[in-house]
């Protein structure tokens, strides 16, 4: 202890604090106050820039999730589109279908009503003609029949093989 | 990098310029008491050559031919306060003498140097009387400002810390966010005492403050500590008056500093039997002002003292073995033991800045402390 008293300087002392008062003014004006102004200004920087990307990454994500919203009314719009497109189709494939059935059967309705109406005239015509020719045939049968017996056959033969001709 | 070289190039000159000083201490007849011409060989003059290296000096002595008595060194000013007013001269006037042989008469008073200390002679005596202590018994020691070894090395110190520092400082003024050359290694050492010592220690809202006192007693410790593990034999984190003094800062800080909370805690503690407030109050008062400095000074001193002696006991073993081992085991022991102590020393030069900054900010935490439950 004694020996510790005897090394203590006073003078040693003195300097010493004066150096350190003035050591932490110098330091404080020229070093630290810039530096850990500097440090503490990097650091709001980082903090921003981090804020800000995290920001950025939620922004992104919302916009993602609106992408995949407008995506999928997209597709559901094109769906019912294609629904509406596949619907429209059957009902002009099935109208269609009925008409021309309906068209078909009204022609064929027609063409018998006039296939009938051709018979009966052709039927009719041919009455009138079987008509005139028996009452021809018979004429000339009764004609011949009052000349010569045999004659009468053959004309009547004769006759039957023009009517078959015919 | 730049930066780097020119703090170099002025250290440079800066040693060049004591550098002119050495030529003209060379050159002086050297008067050595204690040192009989050979070299320190025997275990008493290694123990009176330790200790004189731990004690501060008034130049800055590289080391000694004892062969030819020439001693390489270079003088640092005196300036003493002695009952004739201030008086400053170069240390070269005392010619290496520090046993109180020389007598340099500065101008009305005549002055001594005896073991690193000067004294001032009464008026009319010529020559020193010693009595069997080994004490100057006609002559007072003076108030001594003089730039020894110790300043000198602050000084030093301070240099490299405003050119470091200053280096670094200018990299961000100049629009570097990111720092270069020397700042590189220095930032994360600012970003550590701030973020390891100060904002835990004295909390978020006012480690602000105290920031410029930590981060410069930091350095300074650290690069005194480690200028102390250099060949140039500083010690001056091993000097009690510079312990004390940076001790003292911190007990002038914390005091001054000190909130509501913390006086009302120290000197009525509130939750304890009123008899017992008084006795605490006391206990607190006497923590605060002479254990808690007490312990930074004391820790500091001790620690790098004890370092010094060690390294410069394990380099000395190199002689004091020689005689039981021969030279190449002696030599070869010394030099294993002095680098793993060195090593340690590294450690313990970062270690003491430390905790003489950690201990800092605890005191000033608690100092600054609010107190949001009162008991």
């Amino acid at each position: 202890m004694d020996q510790l008293l005897n090394d203590f300087s006073p003078g040693l002392f003195f300097m010493q604090i004066i150096i350190l008062i003035i050591l932490i003014v110098l330091m404080r004006a020229f070093a630290w106050k810039p530096i850990l102004g500097a440090l503490s200004t990097r650091e709001e920087g980082i903090q921003n820039a981090l804020d800000s990307a995290e920001k950025a990454k939620l922004e992104m994500q919302n916009l993602q999730a609106d992408n995949q919203k407008l995506l999928n009314e997209a597709r559901a719009e094109r769906e019912a589109m294609l629904k509406e497109a596949r619907e429209m189709k059957n009902t002009m494939i099935d109208d269609a279908k009925t008409e021309a059935e309906a068209q078909a059967s009204a022609m064929i309705a027609q063409a018998q009503a006039a296939i009938e109406s051709e018979k009966k005239a052709a039927m009719a015509e041919l009455k009138s003609h079987v008509a005139g020719l028996s009452v021809d045939i018979a004429e000339k049968v009764v004609r011949q029949e009052l000349s010569n017996k045999d004659k009468q056959l053959a004309l009547v033969d004769s006759l039957l093989g023009e009517a078959k001709l015919n | 990098m730049v930066i780097a070289k020119k703090s170099i190039k002025l250290l440079a000159v800066l040693f060049m310029v004591f550098g002119m000083f050495t030529v003209q201490a060379e050159n002086d007849t050297p008067q050595h008491g204690d040192v009989s011409g050979n070299q320190v060989d025997t275990p008493e003059e290694i123990n009176s050559y330790i200790q004189h290296h731990l004690k501060d000096s008034h130049d800055f002595h590289f080391y000694t031919d004892n062969s030819t008595g020439k001693h390489y060194s270079f003088p640092l000013p005196v300036i003493v306060w002695t009952s004739e007013g201030l008086k400053t001269f170069m240390s070269s006037a005392f010619h290496h003498d520090d046993a109180g042989h020389e007598i340099v008469d500065a101008g009305g008073v005549k002055l001594t140097k005896i073991h690193s200390k000067i004294y001032e002679l009464n008026p009319g005596e010529t020559e020193v009387a010693f009595d069997e202590e080994h004490h100057a018994t006609n002559a007072s020691k003076v108030i001594d400002f003089s730039i020894t070894k110790s300043v000198f090395g602050m000084l030093v110190t301070g240099l490299i810390m405003l050119l470091g520092f200053g280096a670094l400082a200018r990299g961000y003024k100049k629009g570097n966010t990111i720092p270069k050359g020397v700042g590189r290694v220095l930032e994360p050492l600012v970003l550590y005492v701030r973020d390891e010592i100060a904002r835990p220690n004295i909390g978020e809202k006012k480690y602000k403050k105290f920031m410029s006192f930590l981060l410069t007693v930091f350095f300074f410790i650290w690069i005194l500590n480690l200028l102390g593990l250099t060949p140039l034999g500083f010690n001056v984190t091993g000097q009690i008056a510079v312990t004390a003094a940076m001790a003292i800062f911190t007990v002038v800080i914390y005091m001054f500093s000190g909130t509501k909370d913390f006086w009302a805690h120290t000197l009525w503690m509130p939750g304890v039997p009123v008899i017992l407030r008084p006795i605490l109050a006391v206990i607190e008062l006497v923590g605060f002002v002479i254990i808690k400095p007490f312990s930074l000074l004391i820790r500091l001193f001790a620690n790098i003292t004890a370092g010094h002696f060690v390294v410069m006991s394990l380099v000395a073993l190199m002689i004091t073995m020689k005689a039981s081992f021969g030279p190449a085991a002696s030599t070869g022991m010394s030099l294993i033991l002095t680098l793993f102590i060195m090593v340690i020393e590294l450690l313990v030069a970062f270690l003491q800045a430390f905790i003489f900054t950690m201990l800092s900010s605890l005191f000033i935490g608690m100092a600054v402390e609010e107190h949001d439950d009162h008991h």
